[in-house]
């Protein structure tokens, strides 16, 4: 039998929180743009799009990320298309990430005083100009510090794709834990892992939010 | 490739599901109590404990806060044994529940208790309140009142949350939906169907409890307060 000492076990899940990173940021980075597409939707004039907005929000916010994930494992074997715990996991989570994120955004867009909507208007400006020159430049500086907070949440949610079979770093520390017996060790390595990833962006996110207070607008 | 969905698979194993129901609106309610409770003391400590255990405070917070729920609860479940403490998986669930819940209630509670306005701490004094009536009669209800929309929030994220306590075999919801899957490989259809009663959950949680705060917890002028 092999001995796993314990920077055997360090060694091993900093491998696999690659994964944890890389699955992080795509669906992070997915999310954000296909985000953009839902809140231009949900602030738009149409009334369709702004309820299927709403609605979509509401499915991805309302119920457990566990459950999307299972919905779209076996969702897309259903439908007969090619499928793996990665093309689940990341398509999953780039939607809830998008659906959390339009949410953000739409906040920060209606954080925007409502006079700054009729002064771009009263100027003969379009929607979009409206939207380009005006109010999204405005959005956008209050809503950097949320975001980036965000990021910690899709951080944390990738550890659940480990329960539809992804290799990353709380399957690793699972599958460790079973070879090794030594669950005590490996969960709190795996732990301090997740905090070292995490804490420093909660910590850049304050710090925004912080600056963001005394800056004013 | 058409798919046939077939859900009377699943609906006519419903006393299932309704167990399933039981178990998460238990766990999750025992876990408000207790996360509640602790998110309010930790708060009070957070502010006016000395500073090094409000240092033990804040890094419960952080470390919650930045691991995930799934890490939290098996180092709870299969870490904790190995130094002697065997739990349950029911016991583990609610332990690791509270103990989340009641990280994200110190940060929620402590930002409704700084907003108390200094003049009401003047006047509790003023009239001869002891530390803790005035905390108790004064200060926390109406930063309670300020913070409960926020509250509600979190306690339906780790309702949501809960779906993963399924992993150590409590035998909440999603548990129930995978027996049930793994009954008659209907798997996609059982988890539309938790999802949903998942989704009706989390609505009506928010709306009995947003009735409940204002009329129970704390006094109605307060909620909009």
């Amino acid at each position: 039998m092999v001995e796993f000492s314990v920077w055997d076990i360090v060694r091993n899940l900093g491998l696999a929180a690659r994964w944890t990173i890389v699955l992080s940021l795509v669906a992070f980075v997915g999310g954000a743009v296909f985000g953009l597409a839902l809140l231009f939707a949900r602030i738009g004039s149409r009334r369709t799009g702004k309820l299927l907005v709403a609605g979509y929000v509401q499915l991805f916010q309302g119920t457990p990320l566990l459950m999307q994930l299972f919905l779209f494992y076996f969702g897309l074997a259903a439908l007969g298309l090619p499928t793996s715990a990665w093309t689940a996991a990341a398509l999953c989570l780039t939607l809830y990430a998008s659906a959390f994120l339009a949410e953000i955004w739409r906040g920060c867009v209606d954080a925007v005083p409502r006079g700054q909507w009729d002064a771009a208007k009263s100027i003969g400006l379009s929607f979009v100009q409206q939207l380009r020159l005006v109010i999204l430049p405005q959005a956008a500086r209050i809503s950097v510090a949320p975001t980036v907070g965000f990021l910690v949440q899709v951080v944390k949610g990738t550890a659940l794709a480990s329960i539809i079979g992804f290799v990353e770093l709380t399957k690793a520390a699972q599958m460790i834990a079973n070879a090794t017996f030594k669950p005590f060790v490996v969960y709190t390595v795996v732990a301090l892992f997740y905090f070292a990833l995490c804490y420093p962006i909660s910590w850049w996110s304050k710090r925004l939010e912080a600056r963001l207070a005394v800056g004013g607008r | 490739m058409a798919i046939a969905l077939d859900f009377s698979a699943v609906v006519s194993e419903w006393p299932l599901l309704v167990k399933g129901v039981a178990w998460t609106l238990g766990l999750t309610a025992v876990s408000a109590v207790l996360g509640g409770l602790i998110g309010v003391s930790c708060a009070w400590l957070r502010l006016h404990a000395r500073s090094w255990i409000s240092g033990i405070v804040s890094a419960y917070v952080e470390a919650i806060r930045n691991t995930p729920f799934i890490v939290q609860l098996f180092f709870i479940f299969f870490g904790l044994p190995a130094a002697g403490v065997k739990l349950t998986p029911e016991t583990a669930s609610v332990f690791a529940m509270s103990i989340n819940l009641g990280a994200y209630a110190t940060e929620i509670v402590r930002a409704g208790l700084q907003a108390t306005p200094l003049g009401q701490i003047d006047a509790a004094k003023a009239l001869g309140l002891s530390q803790l009536q005035m905390f108790r009669l004064v200060v926390l209800p109406p930063a309670l009142a300020k913070v409960w929309p926020a509250l509600v929030s979190q306690l339906i994220i780790v309702m949501l949350g809960s779906a993963v306590c399924g992993q150590i075999s409590t035998e909440e919801l999603s548990y129930a939906a995978n027996l049930i899957q793994s009954r008659n490989f209907r798997a996609f259809e059982s988890f539309i169907i938790a999802a949903s009663i998942y989704l009706m959950l989390a609505i009506s949680l928010r709306r009995t409890l947003m009735w409940f705060g204002p009329r129970f917890l704390f006094g109605r002028g307060l909620a909009h307060g």
